[in-house]
This record gives C-alpha cells, structure tokens and sequence, in this order.
C-alpha cells in the first residue's frame, strides 16, 4: 500500500486505533486520555469511539496507573497506559522498577505483562527544572522491559504496534516537540516495525553518529552542515534503548573509525557511556580516536529560553565534536 | 451466618496447624543456614489468614505482602514446593528465584506476595480490573498490612478501585506494629478500618464500603466477616475490612523486640488461634480430641517430608539464573 506523509501524532493514534480494533483486550488507561482527548492529542476522539471502558480516564495516580496496568497485564489484558510525561514517571518508579520489569523474572516465568507504558520526554520548551527530563536511559538500565524512542512519525507507527504486539512490557517514550513531525508512513493494518532494531538515517563513510529521538534530529542537521565542508556522517538511529541494537554501529565504525553519540539526557551515566563502552570492547583495533559525547550539560533544565538552549545539545555542538575526531 | 460443617471446621484446623509447623520448622532452617534472606513469619496470624482464604472460591484472587507463607499454604500451594522456594531450589513454586517473599502460583489463583510495601495493591486493582471487564464472577482478596494503609500506594489503589467500583476486598493485617512502630506512631487514624471513610460514598452511594472490624484470632468470624466482604465485592464493588491480629514472633528473623514488652507477647499467646479454635471444637464436639491429636502429628510428617524433599532438590542452574527475564 501507498505511503502518505502523516505526523508524529497521527503515527501514534493510528496506531492505537488499529491495534484496539484488532484486539479487544487492549484498552488505554492514563490522566486525561478520554474526556480532555489525550494531553497531546494522540487520542482525540477514541472515547467517543470506543467507550469509556477502553478508554479509561484516571485520577493523577502514577503509581496505581502503572501498577495496575501491571496487574491487569499478568491477568491477561493489554493496557496501554498513559503517564501524562516522563517527568512524572518518577513517582511510580517502583511499579515500573520493581514490578513491571520484575514479575515475571521473581516467580520464574508464570506471569507475562504485555503492557504499554506510553510517556512523552524531553526539554526545550521552558517548562522549568522539573518538567524537562529526558531520562530515558534510567530506564534502559533495568532488565525485564523494553525501551522504544522513536525519532519519525515511520518508526512511531510501526514501533508502537509492535510493542502493543509484544509480550514484554514496554515503556514507549515518545518526545514531546516532535508530534507534529511528519514523515511517509505505509498504510495498512500490518505495518509493523522489528522490536530492537536500529536503522542507517543517513549513510556516511567518515564518521558514526550514534543518536535516538530529539539527537536524531539534530544530527541530521548537522550532518548536512558538514557535507558542506565535505565530511559524510552515517547517522544510526537506536529506535531502542533495549534491546540495544549495536551490530549497525560497529559495522559502521569499521569503515569511519570514528563516532559521535548525540542525546538529550544528561552527560554522566547515559547511552553515549554505554556505546562508548561498547566500542572500547568490541572495536579497539578500529579506533582512531577517543569517541565523543554529546548530550545536555549537567545542569537541572532552567526556565530562561537562552539559557536552557545553552544547556541543550544542538547541531552546533555535534558539528565541533565532529571535528574534534576527524 | 451459620458455621460450616464439621469437616471443614477440621480443614480449618489442619491449615492452622500445617502454617504453624511449617514457620517453626522454616525459623529452625534459618538458624542452621539452610534459609536466607529475610524470614517473616506468620505466627500468630493463622486464624485470619485460613478464615479468610476459606471465604473465597476457585475462581476468586489472592494477592498479598512478604508475609505470605501462611497464605501460600492456605490456598493450596504444595507444601513441598513452599518449602522448596525457601531453601532456594528449582523445585520452588517460583523455581528459587522468587525466596520466601515471593510465593505465587498463577492456576491457583496466588498471584503472589511482594517485597515492597503496598506495591502489590495496585496489581490487586488490575487483576480485579481484568475481572470487570471480561465480565467475570471473581473477587481479588488483597492483604496487606496496618503499616502499609500509610504508603501513597495504598491511597491512590483504594481510591481507584473506589472510582471503578472494581471487585476487591481490601483486608487490612492489623498485628498492631510495622516493623518496630506501633500503629498509634505511624498512623493518624488508629481505627485503620476508618480510612475507608475517605473513599466513600460518590453519586449513588459509588465507592468503598467501610467493612468490619474483625476479631483476627478467631478464624470462624474472620470467615464470616470475609464472606460477607466477598458478597459486596462481587455485587457492589470494593470493601475495606481490618482483622486485629498479631505477630508472636520478631518481624523478620533476629529482631530484638525492642519496642515491645515480654508481658505483652505473653498475653497473645495465651488467646493463640489454634490453642482457641482447639478449645471451641473440643468444646463442640465430644471425643474429639484424638482426631485433632492425629492432625498434629500427621502435620509434623508433612513438614518432615516437605523439608526431605527441598533437602533432596536440585538447586537452580545457569539457565535458569537467565531465563524468564523476558518472553522469548
Ligand atoms: C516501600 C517500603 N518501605 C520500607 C520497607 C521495609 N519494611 C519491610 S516490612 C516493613 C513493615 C511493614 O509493616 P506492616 O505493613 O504492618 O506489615 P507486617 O510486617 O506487620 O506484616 C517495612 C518498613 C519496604 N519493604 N518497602
Ligand atoms: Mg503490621
């Protein structure tokens, strides 16, 4: 079937959509999904087409959103649930952390949580310390759940039915100024992405950029900047924190020797240490230079727009880090 | 409401007695070495857990915190693989991956106790959940104990069940402390029962039911009390019931009890479940006495063979340390 441009937000409610006709044990559960629309949208309308028992408005209770959308998984639904943003993700960490990566594991393979946790991260709209998180690798850390990041409306549709499909639990962070993005997407019920795959956005043969969502972005920018001056990034975009995808990446390497991470998260502790860790091990022979970090400064996100841009990472600053490994 | 009969009255009996051999035996193992981790016994605490879990059907829930032995076994779990998860063997009902905090058994309905506070309640609002929306007949009876009505889980699972009218007994094991703090320390409303109050009575009387206070040491009342929650909650929606009990061991193993009197201990044991319920069927019954003689020291064999049988299991292998992580 033909590809249409549609946007991120339309990637992410045809999804939804499709994957509750297909499936009637699917349902969505979170603050201000049914009512209200969704707080970005995504799921204007559902109620009215669906009802109110799959479209479950909630109190502003994070943990009993993720932890019954735990239970209700291991009972044999398929919630979707919602956290409004990942900044309040924090306030159910335990239902996440400890239940819905762990129950399966901790009594030995009785229980499955096939479950969505659908959240929207990232900064750059002065929304202040508090409401400005991009911690998505806090939550690749644990084993017993998925992490998608998806970085076009093409990998938000395709992803998104995918983890819906899957088994596992999977938290699905999507970023908040990216909804209106628009990209070709198939139509079609049966557009599905692989789980845990990353994808070449751009080829390139003189340096690795190694990003996800928001980074993506940026560093597709960047590299056009730099064909100018005649330097091919190969831009990979890791789709997901876990599974990790990093066969690409060291393919990659083999040929440029060099590689840039881009995130938004914070510097210390995040996906940049772990490719960079990665690459020390398996592709030290191909090494040509110390593999570079750019994320967020270390910083709380602050309100000012010119100094919240400052602590952000932008084209600019993959483009000196670029240069800094050539 | 009227009593069961006889043989159940003895089933009742024969789960008290199994629970509490199977703890003495558990804190012996723990001292020799042979069970790690934390221990928390169910001493004290038979009679709400056996007249509780006697209330429900096959096709009703269970789901509670670590202190979860007892109601393992009243359930139905094998003893043997109990004992068998204690001691950390691939014969455990979670494989030894779970320990003493972690026992479940999905076909009967146990779905399990879980180490962190009040974690587990909102699982018990989405298993019940589940059952509302298949439109089934199951009840979820979720335990919990009087230190857990103070975490935001318990807040905000009661709260929602409330809004949802899910089909919950909410039952709150009143043994009077959390650890080491008395209830009158940690809790602003020291009647627990009364929390119920806060989720009560939306448009059309929607919402949670204020349930008994029940005499925890008796197992026929906890029964009763459970039954009729069990009838609320399958016709109406959720209840919240409070059993006062209380834990005549230390709160894990090697717990100085620091924070309560000698006397006080003392004064529970004498009013025990068993030694109560033993009383009441001598009472009730002539002649039988040998009968309840025979039920103790056929238990004292169970928990022999149940220990043999841990003793003589496998303990879990490489693979399993990695599998079970995710579907494959
Ligand atoms: C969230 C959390 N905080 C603290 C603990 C440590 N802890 C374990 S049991 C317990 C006391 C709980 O008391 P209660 O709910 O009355 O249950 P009981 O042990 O009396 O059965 C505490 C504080 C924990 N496991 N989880
Ligand atoms: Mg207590």
């Amino acid at each position: 079937m033909a590809d249409r441009p549609i946007t991120i937000r339309e990637a992410l409610s045809s999804a939804l959509r499709e994957e509750m006709h297909r499936d009637e044990r699917v349902f969505i559960m979170g603050e201000e999904v049914g009512v209200w629309g969704g707080t970005y949208a995504v799921t204007r309308g559902f109620l009215d087409e669906f009802g109110a028992k799959r479209v479950r408005d909630t109190p502003i209770s994070e943990m009993v959103i993720a932890g019954a959308a735990v239970g209700a998984a291991m009972a044999g639904l398929r919630p979707i649930a919602e956290l409004m943003t990942i900044n309040f993700a924090f306030v159910a960490m335990d239902a996440i952390v400890n239940h819905m990566a762990k129950v399966r594991y901790m009594f030995n393979g009785q229980f499955t949580v096939p479950m969505v946790l659908r959240t929207t991260s990232g900064g750059g709209k002065q929304l202040g310390a508090t409401h400005s998180h991009a911690p998505e690798p806090i939550f690749a850390h644990f084993p017993g759940m998925y992490v998608a990041v998806p970085g076009t409306a093409y990998d938000a549709k395709g992803m998104l039915k995918a983890a819906i499909r899957d088994d596992n639990p999977v938290m699905f962070i999507e970023h908040s100024t990216m909804l209106q993005r628009r990209a070709p997407v198939p139509e079609g019920d049966d557009f599905v992405l692989p789980i845990g795959k990353s994808d070449i956005k751009r080829a390139g043969d003189d340096v690795t950029i190694v990003t996800y969502q928001k980074g993506l972005e940026w560093s597709l920018e960047a590299a056009e900047e730099l064909a100018k001056d005649g330097i091919e990034a190969e831009v990979i975009d890791l789709r997901w924190l876990r599974p990790l995808d990093l066969e690409p990446v060291f393919e990659s390497f083999k040929k440029t020797n060099r590689c840039v991470v881009v995130e938004e998260s914070l510097p210390m502790f995040n996906v940049g240490s772990e490719v960079a860790a990665q690459l020390q091990n398996e592709m030290f022979d191909y090494m040509d230079a110390p593999v570079k970090r750019v994320a967020a400064m270390d910083v709380p996100l602050p309100y000012a727009d010119n100094i919240e841009k400052m602590a952000l990472p932008s084209p600019e600053k993959i483009i000196a880090a670029v240069k800094e490994v050539i | 409401m009227a009593l069961p009969k006889k043989d159940i009255l003895l089933e009742w009996y024969r789960q008290m007695v199994l629970i509490r051999r199977f703890e003495e035996r558990c804190a012996e193992l723990y001292q020799r070495g042979l069970i790690g981790g934390f221990l928390h016994l169910y001493i004290g605490q038979e009679a709400t857990g056996v007249g509780a879990v006697a209330a429900l059907g096959e096709q009703d829930h269970v789901i509670t915190a670590y202190r979860d032995h007892g109601l393992a076994l009243a359930r139905g779990l094998d003893v043997n693989a109990v004992m068998a998860e204690m001691l950390g063997r691939r014969t455990g009902v979670s494989g030894g991956k779970g320990g003493s905090m972690h026992l479940a058994d999905r076909d009967l309905h146990m779905w399990g106790g879980y180490g962190i506070v009040g974690g587990h309640l909102p699982l018990a609002a989405g298993i019940a959940l589940k059952i509302q929306y298949m439109e089934e007949d199951g009840v979820v009876l979720a335990f919990m104990g009087d230190g857990a009505t103070n975490i935001g889980y318990f807040h905000e699972a009661l709260n929602l069940s409330a809004v949802w009218e899910l089909p919950v007994v909410w039952l709150i094991e009143n043994n009077q402390y959390g650890m080491g703090t008395s209830v009158e320390r940690a809790s602003g409303a020291t009647e627990l029962v009364q929390k119920a109050m806060a989720y009560c009575c939306g448009p059309n009387g929607r919402g949670m039911k204020k349930g008994p206070r029940l005499d925890g040491m008796d197992v026929a009342e906890v029964y009763e009390g459970i039954s009729e929650a069990v009838e609320h909650a399958r016709k109406h929606g959720p209840i919240l019931v409070e059993s006062l009990t209380y834990r005549l061991e230390g709160h894990s193993m090697g717990d100085p009890q620091r924070y309560r009197t000698k006397e006080e201990v003392e004064s529970f044991v004498e009013n025990g479940p068993i030694g109560r319920f033993r009383s009441f069927l001598c009472d009730k019954y002539k002649d039988i006495e040998s009968t309840l003689d025979k039920i103790d020291d056929d238990m004292l064999k169970t928990i022999d063979d149940a220990v043999e049988f841990a003793e003589n299991s496998e303990v879990p292998t490489e693979e399993d340390l990695i599998s079970h992580v995710y579907v494959e």
